[in-house]
């Protein structure tokens, strides 16, 4: 690794400009856990990295009634220490809590994660279930773009040349709403989503009916997975295994993935269904208020 | 958990030791501070005045030919001091040098330091420069042409064995029981130990199970990555600083690569980050000597990154066994075989002689064949591992002895006990045992609250397993330097890796009488003590501890002749008793008699010893675990070793090593795996892909050590370090067929792996939805 020119812009127009002179050997840095260790191990060559990280629009936090907005470079510990956050987003702890050890937290960011644009990333199918709106800044200005359209292929995103990503939007949440996001690794640390499942559901005031769900798939296809017919098979359906299974049958027909060193063809797509039903248990667990499952989502009692 | 069993004849001292002092407590280790804050040297650690940086370039191919390699770009970049490629190691001999745990041809040593004509597996070092900073080091590598002519990989034992198999070495040639084939060929050996009628055995059988097995190739996983630092003096004198576990070994291994006497070189050994084998072979030892001479006389440090250690360091042998048991009606065992096939890695050498040995050893057997094959393949040479060879084989064996013990209806614990070695019994290759602890392992299993617990709950289940480890004695040399203030210097040369320091120091100061705390143990270079063999075979407490009881037993005898004089009596007049030296009237304590015999005269002492009475260890181990049935992933809810340890020195060391090796034989059972793409290139060079447990993947271990002394120590002291890497995978293997009626033939039993074979068996995943429990 050679030594690489550091700009560290204090807005956002400054870190524009700094893009745009650093032409296409010029990326944006936030928490660097991704872009420094790509660099590192050479996978990645620059002459410029712009931090974004002196930005105050990239670090901030706000939560109020139009929802919540998040600075894309700020950490996931910020994340994981905003009370406010927590009581109103609990499901976005899953992922925050589990990219990376304490230490990584620290410095990794949502925007990062996302920017990265991994099929496998932990926030992304976690965010898509949010319904998170991407705010974007370039040369051409400002543009919006659903976060479930952000990502084009592995490690590609719908970022042109100078742009970078500002922040992410999340709507309140509306009234008996839950999420969740499980992944399947291995070990039980340190490991690379073999798939990864986010889920939200929306019940009726009486908690028996699913009046609107979103589900999404990570690992399992080159990018992270909108299965939005999954969703509307939930949509006016009641609260059942029989729901879920249906639903999660809908995931696994559309997972796509392919088989290496982390998984194989059919145990992704075999997986697919599993976490899609597990993640959907515990989001409705959250919606009710109930603990009828596990931390894996596994029903109480299992073994 | 840990609890003592003491099956011993001694009667217990009121302290609980045996009336020992000092053995069988737990004291602070002398490296601990150090340790802890972070200020203990280790190998990366080493700095110095002028230091350059060195870069080793790797093949990209798994098996090519060199056709040329072009240096002049790199020589050329600036901040460059010296490249260097095969052509500066000397022509290396066909000559045999034995390691301690495996003897190795040097020709191929040599050749497996820098690649001569062929580079044998992805990661095979090419060619090395040393730079002012490891930065440019890394850039020039990166401009050094190598023209390569790629061939296809050879991966696997079945790959090479193959009639059209393409041939890795050209002069190799199948040594089968001495006698030398004409054919090229990648089968390097073949060994048979057989004895009793086999056919009569399986004729008599009124059953018998026979299956094959596969595991894969697997690393040792130590934490600290090679690195060594090298000084070519101007005036010949050479000093290499490494992590090793045999600072020796590093001596030997590169005075004959480089062809230059061992009075030359020094070798100072740093603290080390864990070894289990894989720290015996030099690495990057002689390419920092080449590199410091080529470059000036300045001092090259060379650190391989995590990659390269996985890629070209270690690894120990997949392989493929094969094991066929037969036993009459009451259980006992009336025939067995195995075959054994290991993967060597890119040079003879797998660890299948010793897998061997391992392979039926804790079973009394009359009618038994056990054949070996050494075969080579394009993946790194193959390094000791822990008890090398031991958990492989010993799957395949524990796992047909369980699903015996199923068949004939009986408890898998009473059917060890029964089909048990003991003494006088033989190893399969005729060795017979002194007194063991086998059978003792398998009764304090079998009677431990753990065993009698009943274990409730679906896709939940149990398995036992037994091992076996023949340890070793080897070389040891130490000197005692008696301070006029009574403490004690102790300089050994065994490398501390489990807290051996403290277990050594235990002995000197036991044979002493003085308190641990007076001993100072440190493990000096190699020109300081005599030849030190590496520590390794489970050697080090028992024969460097040998060392150090007769280096007090020395010392005190002395102390006795000067107090002798001092006192005007004879020098058997003097007693020793409780720290104070006596005789006709006249008393002194030990501090005091220390200061006094040393007025005229300072006092130090020296012991070598080979000590060839070293006992083998038997280790029996259960096992709790839960299976996700939708996920395949196992959960270890309990486990419990018992292990004959001769006599604990230090217990917290010893449990120490227990839970290690059981901690790795988890890692190996159920995740670690090399894992190549088609064209032989090693995908999972990392931490994150190659998957060793973390702490969140490992219960507490609980121990139960069975304390039979080894009558052939003063203190008992049995190798206690390697055996409980071998039952593990089938303890592990068998509690996964008692959870979910799937017998694995294959390690590792990955999520991925145990998902398939739980459909294989035409149980539909849909099934086994918790839900519809």
């Amino acid at each position: 690794m050679q030594a690489i020119e550091f700009v560290a812009p204090t807005t956002v127009d400054e870190a524009i400009s700094a893009l745009a002179a650093g032409g296409g050997r010029a990326r944006p840095l936030s928490g660097g856990t991704d872009l420094i260790a790509q660099l590192q191990e050479g996978r990645l060559a620059l002459d410029t990295v712009v931090d974004l990280k002196r930005i105050p629009e990239l670090m901030a936090i706000s939560i109020s009634g139009d929802g919540l907005t998040l600075g894309a470079s700020a950490s996931c510990h910020s994340i994981n220490a905003n009370q406010a956050i927590r009581d109103a987003f609990p499901a976005l702890i899953d992922s925050t809590h589990l990219i990376g050890g304490t230490q990584i937290q620290g410095r990794a960011s949502l925007g990062g994660n996302l920017c990265n644009s991994s099929p496998a990333a932990d926030s992304i199918p976690n965010l898509i279930a949010h319904s998170v709106t991407c705010n974007i800044a370039g040369p051409n200005g400002r543009r919006p773009v659903a976060v479930e359209d952000f990502c084009t292929g592995p490690g590609r995103n719908v970022l042109e040349d100078g742009e970078f990503l500002v922040s992410l939007d999340f709507p309140t949440p509306p009234a008996n709403f839950g999420a969740a996001y499980l992944r399947f690794i291995p070990r039980n640390e340190m490991d690379i989503a073999v798939v990864g499942a986010g889920a939200s559901v929306v019940l009726s005031d009486d908690k028996s009916t699913i009046q609107s769900a979103r589900v999404a798939l990570g690992a399992v296809a080159p990018t992270p997975l909108y299965v939005e017919e999954a969703g509307d098979a939930l949509a006016g359906q009641p609260v059942s295994e029989e729901s879920l299974a249906k639903a999660a049958e809908l995931a696994k027909a559309a997972a796509r993935p392919i088989s290496d060193m982390r998984g194989t063809i059919p145990q992704r797509k075999h997986l697919s269904a599993v976490l899609t039903q597990r993640a959907l248990r515990i989001a409705i667990d959250r919606a009710r208020g109930t603990k009828t499952v596990d931390e894996l989502g596994r029903l109480n009692g299992h073994g | 958990m840990a609890g003592t069993k003491q099956n011993g004849t001694g009667k217990l001292a009121a302290n609980g030791q045996n009336g020992y002092k000092v053995i069988g407590t737990r004291p602070v280790r002398p490296d601990g501070v150090d340790k802890v804050t972070g200020r203990a040297v280790y190998a990366a650690d080493v700095q110095m005045t002028g230091l350059l940086h060195g870069f080793v370039l790797r093949s990209p191919h798994a098996h090519a030919n060199i056709r040329s390699i072009d240096t002049s770009k790199a020589e050329a970049l600036p901040g460059v001091r010296a490249v260097v490629t095969a052509a500066d190691l000397p022509v290396a001999e066909d000559k045999i040098e034995d390691l301690g745990e495996g003897a190795i041809n040097l020709k191929y040593l040599s050749d497996n330091i820098l690649a001569h004509e062929k580079a044998l597996y992805h990661g095979h070092a090419v060619a090395a420069v040393a730079a002012v900073n490891p930065h440019i080091a890394q850039e020039a590598a990166e401009l050094i042409e190598v023209d390569y002519e790629v061939l296809p990989p050879v991966m696997t034992v079945d790959d090479a064995l193959a009639g059209d198999a393409p041939i890795l070495l050209d002069t190799l040639r199948t040594d089968s029981m001495g006698e030398i084939g004409a054919e090229q060929t990648n089968l390097a050996s073949f060994f048979r130990h057989q004895r009793g009628d086999l056919d009569a055995g399986f004729a008599d059988a009124h059953l018998v199970v026979d299956r094959t097995y596969r595991t894969e190739t697997v690393h040792q996983g130590y934490i600290e990555p090679h690195a060594a630092t090298a000084l070519y003096s101007a005036d010949g004198q050479i000093t290499i600083w490494t992590s090793t576990q045999g600072s020796f070994a590093v001596r030997g291994q590169v005075c004959e690569i480089l062809q230059i006497p061992v009075s030359r070189l020094k070798v100072v050994p740093t603290e080390i980050g864990g070894g289990f084998g894989g720290k015996i072979n030099v690495y990057v030892e002689p390419v920092a000597v080449l590199l410091s001479q080529k470059a000036g006389h300045e001092p090259v440090k060379v650190i391989m990154s995590r990659a390269d250690v996985l890629a070209a360091t270690g690894p120990t042998s997949g392989s493929n066994v094969r094991v066929k048991i037969g036993v009459d009606a009451n259980g006992k065992i009336s025939a067995a075989l195995a075959e054994l096939y290991y993967e060597a890695g890119a040079y003879p050498g797998s660890p299948v002689g010793a897998a061997a040995n391992v392979s039926l050893a804790p079973y009394a057997i009359d009618n038994l064949q056990v054949d070996g094959y050494d075969i080579v393949v394009n993946r790194p040479r193959s390094a000791a591992y822990r008890a090398p060879g031991g958990t492989n084989v010993a799957f395949a064996v524990e796992s047909v002895v369980d699903e015996l013990a199923e068949k004939l209806g009986m408890d898998p614990a009473e059917f060890r006990i029964l089909n048990g070695a003991k003494e006088n019994d033989r190893r399969p290759d005729g060795l017979q045992y002194a007194r063991i602890g086998q059978i003792e392992t398998v009764e304090a299993i079998r009677d431990s609250e753990h065993y009698q617990s009943s274990l409730e709950g679906k896709y939940r289940g149990r398995g036992i397993a037994s091992g076996y480890w023949n340890n070793w004695g080897g070389q040891s040399s130490a000197t005692a330097v008696l301070n006029p203030d009574g403490t004690v210097n102790l300089n050994e040369a065994s490398t501390d890796i489990g807290g051996t320091r403290a277990s050594i120091a235990m002995q000197l100061a036991e044979a002493m009488d003085i308190e641990y705390e007076m001993v100072k143990a440190r493990v000096v270079d190699t020109d300081t003590v005599s030849y030190n063999d590496v520590t390794g075979g489970s050697r080090t407490t028992f024969a460097t501890g040998l060392a150090a009881y007769n280096l007090g037993q020395q010392l005190i005898k002395e102390m006795k002749s000067r107090l002798a004089d001092q006192w005007d009596v004879g020098a058997g007049d003097v007693s020793y008793e409780d720290g104070t030296f006596s005789a006709g009237g006249e008393s002194l304590p030990f501090v005091e008699a220390a200061g006094l015999v040393q007025r005229e005269e300072p006092l130090m002492a020296s012991s070598t010893v080979h000590p060839q009475d070293f006992g083998p260890g038997f280790s029996t181990q259960c096992v709790d675990i839960e299976v996700d049935p939708e996920t395949g992933k196992i959960t270890i809810l309990r486990y419990t070793i018992a292990q004959d340890v001769g006599k604990a020195i230090h217990p917290s060391y010893v449990e120490g090593q227990m839970q290690g090796g059981v901690a790795q034989g988890i890692g190996w059972a159920i995740n670690e795996e090399y894992i190549y793409d088609d064209e032989g290139r090693l995908l999972n060079a990392s931490l994150l892909d190659y998957r060793m447990p973390t702490a969140l993947d490992l219960p507490m271990i609980e121990t139960i050590m069975v304390e039979v002394p080894h009558p052939a120590h003063p203190y008992g002291v049995r190798g206690v370090g390697e055996v409980n890497i071998v039952p593990p995978a089938g303890a592990i293997a068998n509690a996964v067929y008692n959870a979910t009626g799937v017998r694995m033939d294959k390690l590792p039993i990955s999520p991925a792996n145990l998902l398939e074979a739980m459909w294989a068996r035409e149980t539909e995943p849909a099934e086994l939805v918790p839900g519809d429990d």
